[in-house]
C-alpha cells in the first residue's frame, strides 16, 4: 500500500474499512496519543473526558493529586461511567447498576456486595481499566495502551526541539500553557488526510488564497493570514524516525521582532517582550520558530499563530472527529489572552476562515478516492524526492524546500505499526544510520 | 409586557424584518445583508457542553468575551467572511451552498423606550437553517436565537445576534454559512 521507492500511496489507506480496523488494533493501541492538558484538571477530583483512538477515556486527577487516564467504560456491563465533559467529582458512579469508582480508578461501591457477591468478587481486579503508560510532559498529557511502549521522550525523540516551542511560554520558560477552549467537530474524511496536512504541506497554500485576499491576520493586515515572522529565516521541513514531521523556521541570530497584533499595543508589547526574553533565555535555540507539525500519528499543532494542538480521532474509515485545544500562556495578562483567542476563532476549526477550506479538501479527497477505478491509481508523494538532506540543520530528515519526504516518512512508520513491528523498528532505530550511510 | 395592539403591530414589523433578512442570505445578497448589521455588532455562538444537572447556568455554554466559542466576533470579522465568500475561491463555499433560514417562535422580549416609539427591540426566535452542499452534503442547524435590533429610519439594524445551537460535538464539517 505504501511504495516508498516510487513515492506513491494507495488510496485504499484512506477509505478501506479493513485498513481502518487494523489501524485501530495495531496503531492506536500502541502509539503514544495526546489526551489533554494538565491545566484542564488543576484540582483533585477534576476530570476531562477525552478519546484515544476509537475509545472514550477519562483524564482525571485523584484526591492525592495524581493524574490518571482510564477507559470510560464500566467493568460491569460497559456503561460509560462519565458523560460529562469536564467537572469535579469524588466518585464516578455508573448510571446503570451504580458501581462506583474512586478518582484513582478503584472499584469502591458495589450495591448489595455482601448479599450478592460476597466471597466471589475481588474488587481489586475490577477497577477502571487504566492506560499502560501515561506521561505528563510540561503539562501535556499523553498515554499509550502498550506496556512495552518506550518512555515518552524517547518516542518523541528530536521532535521535542520543535514541540517544546509550542507548549513552552512565549518568553521561553518551560511549560506554563493553559487550554482556553476545545473545539470538537466531525467531518467525513479519513484522519490521515488531516494528519499529513500538518506534517508541513505548505504546497496547499493556494487553497487558502481567499483568506490571503481578504486579509485576516493577527494584525488584521490585508494580504496575509498570519503576521509573517518566518520571512527572514530559513524554512525547514523535517521528518523524524518515529514518524513525527513538521515545518518550522530558523531565523538568523540578529533577527528582530516582527510586530504582531499591531492594533493592540498591549498585546504587541507582550509578544515583543517575550521575543527578546526568549532569545535571552534560550540563546541559539530561540532561532527555531515552529509553524505546524504532526506528532505521530494524530496530534497536530500550530506553533505560534494560532497556537494549539489538534487531535484527529479516527471515527471510521471516512470519518474523523477533531478536537482542537487552544493554548495561551497561563500567566499572560487578560488582554493578551483575549486578543489572540479572537484570532484563533476566525482562523481555526469549522468556523475558521482558513481551515474551512482544509475540511473541504479532505472531504472531497476522501470521497473521490472511494471509487473502484480511483482505487487503481495511487496518490503522488514524489515531491523533492531526489533532494539531499540538509544535515547541518540538525537531526532527522531536513529539507529546505517543500517536500513529500515528511509524509513519506510518516507512512513508512505507519506501515511498520501496521506490520506489527517491534519498538526498535517503530522508533526508527535503523533509519538514521541507514540515511547517514547513504550520504 | 402588556400585549396590546402596539405589541402586535411591532411584532408584525419585526417578523417582517427578520424574514426579509433571512431572504437576503438565502438569495445570496450578502453585501445587502451586511448593511443590516450595526457597526458595533456582536455575533456570538457559544459551544455547548455536557455538564451535571444544576451546573447549566454556570458551565453549559461558553461565554461571550472569554475562551473559545464557535463565533464571538464583530462586524469587521463578519464582513471578512462575506468578502471571503465573494472572492469566488473560498472553496468551502465555492460552489456556493444552497441555504434556507427558517425563523419561528418570534417573541418580543424587551422594547425600549416604549412600545409606541421603540428604538431598541430584543427579539427571541427559533432558527432552522438547512444547508445543502455540492451533491450529497447536507446539514441542519437548529437552535434558539436572541437578536437586539436598533431602529434605523423605517428599518432596523442588528446590534447583537446570539445563536444557541442545539449541538455539542458539531455535527457539521464547517460553519461556512452565515447565520
Ligand atoms: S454497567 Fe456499570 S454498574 Fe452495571
Ligand atoms: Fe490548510
Amino acid at each position: 500500500m505504501i511504495n516508498l521507492a516510487a513515492g506513491t500511496v494507495d488510496r485504499e489507506i484512506f477509505t478501506s474499512p479493513d485498513v481502518h480496523r487494523q489501524e485501530l488494533e495495531k496503531l492506536f493501541t500502541r502509539s503514544w496519543l495526546f489526551v489533554g492538558h494538565e491545566s484542564q484538571i488543576p484540582k483533585p477530583g477534576d476530570f476531562f473526558v477525552s478519546r484515544m483512538g476509537d475509545g472514550p477515556v477519562i483524564l482525571c486527577r485523584d484526591d492525592r493529586g495524581g493524574i490518571h487516564v482510564f477507559l470510560n467504560s464500566c467493568r460491569h456491563r460497559g456503561m460509560k461511567v462519565c458523560r460529562y465533559e469536564h467537572g469535579n467529582t469524588a466518585l464516578f458512579v455508573c448510571p446503570y447498576h451504580s458501581w462506583s469508582y474512586t478518582t484513582d480508578g478503584k472499584l469502591q461501591g458495589v450495591p448489595q456486595y455482601r448479599t450478592l457477591y460476597a466471597g466471589t468478587l475481588n474488587r481489586d481486579e475490577w477497577g477502571l481499566v487504566e492506560v499502560a503508560r501515561m506521561a505528563n510532559y510540561k503539562g501535556t498529557i499523553w498515554a499509550s495502551w502498550d506496556p512495552e511502549a518506550p518512555d515518552f521522550l524517547n518516542w518523541l525523540g528530536d521532535a521535542v526541539d520543535h514541540f517544546d516551542h509550542v507548549i513552552d511560554c512565549r518568553d521561553g520558560r518551560p511549560g506554563g500553557a493553559e487550554v482556553i477552549g476545545v473545539h470538537k467537530w466531525v467531518f467525513p474524511s479519513n484522519w490521515k488526510f488531516a494528519a499529513e496536512n500538518f506534517l508541513g504541506d505548505s504546497y496547499h497554500n493556494p487553497s487558502h488564497r481567499s483568506v490571503d485576499m481578504v486579509g485576516m491576520s493577527a494584525s488584521a493586515q490585508a494580504g496575509q493570514r498570519r503576521d509573517n515572522e518566518y520571512a527572514k529565516g530559513q524554512r525547514v521541513w523535517v521528518g523524524y524516525p518515529q514518524g513525527h514531521g513538521m515545518t518550522s523556521g530558523y531565523v538568523p541570530d540578529d533577527v528582530e521582532y516582527t510586530p504582531t497584533y499591531q492594533q493592540y499595543p498591549e498585546v504587541d508589547e507582550y509578544f515583543r517582550h517575550c521575543f527578546y526574553e526568549r532569545k535571552r533565555r534560550l540563546g541559539e535555540r530561540a532561532n527555531l520558530l515552529p509553524l505546524v507539525g504532526t506528532i505521530f500519528p494524530n496530534a497536530s499543532y500550530h506553533g505560534r499563530q494560532p497556537r494549539g494542538i489538534c487531535v484527529w480521532h479516527p471515527h471510521g474509515p471516512t470519518e474523523t472527529e477533531a478536537w482542537r485545544f487552544f493554548l495561551v500562556d497561563a500567566d499572560a495578562p487578560a488582554a493578551v489572552k483575549d486578543v489572540p483567542r479572537r484570532y484563533y476563532m476566525r482562523y481555526s476549526g469549522p468556523a475558521g476562515m482558513t481551515e474551512q477550506d482544509d475540511m473541504e479538501n479532505w472531504l472531497y479527497a476522501t470521497a473521490a478516492s472511494k471509487g473502484t477505478i480511483a482505487k487503481r491509481y495511487p496518490l503522488n508523494y514524489q515531491m523533492s524526492m531526489k533532494l539531499p538532506n540538509a544535515t547541518h540543520l540538525g537531526p532527522g530528515e531536513v529539507a529546505t524546500q517543500m517536500t513529500d519526504q515528511t509524509p513519506r516518512n510518516f507512512y513508512r512508520v505507519w506501515q511498520r505499526y501496521m506490520s506489527g513491528d517491534n519498538w526498535d523498528s517503530l522508533l526508527g532505530r535503523d533509519i538514521q544510520p541507514m540515511l547517514r550511510a547513504a550520504e | 409586557m402588556k400585549k396590546g395592539l402596539a405589541y402586535f403591530e411591532l411584532k408584525q414589523e419585526i417578523e417582517e424584518f427578520l424574514y426579509q433578512e433571512a431572504d437576503l442570505l438565502d438569495t445570496r445578497k450578502f453585501r445587502e445583508w451586511l448593511d443590516l448589521l450595526a457597526e458595533d455588532l456582536v455575533y456570538f455562538m457559544p459551544i455547548r457542553r455536557n455538564v451535571k444537572f444544576g451546573e447549566h447556568d454556570e458551565r453549559e455554554n461558553t461565554r461571550q468575551g472569554e475562551g473559545i466559542s464557535w463565533f464571538d466576533e464583530d462586524k469587521w470579522t463578519v464582513t471578512k467572511r462575506v468578502e471571503q465568500i465573494l472572492t469566488g475561491v473560498h472553496y468551502a463555499e465555492e460552489p456556493l451552498s444552497r441555504v434556507t433560514h427558517m425563523v419561528s417562535n418570534v417573541r418580543l422580549l424587551d422594547v425600549k423606550p416604549s412600545m409606541e416609539d421603540p428604538d431598541e427591540v430584543t427579539v427571541g426566535c427559533r432558527f432552522l437553517v438547512f444547508q445543502s452542499r455540492v451533491e450529497y452534503e447536507h446539514y441542519t442547524f437548529i437552535g434558539r436565537r436572541t437578536d437586539v435590533l436598533r431602529r434605523n429610519g423605517d428599518s432596523w439594524l442588528i446590534a447583537r445576534r446570539e445563536l444557541i445551537l442545539e449541538q455539542n460535538v458539531l455535527l457539521a464539517k464547517n460553519l461556512s454559512i452565515l447565520f
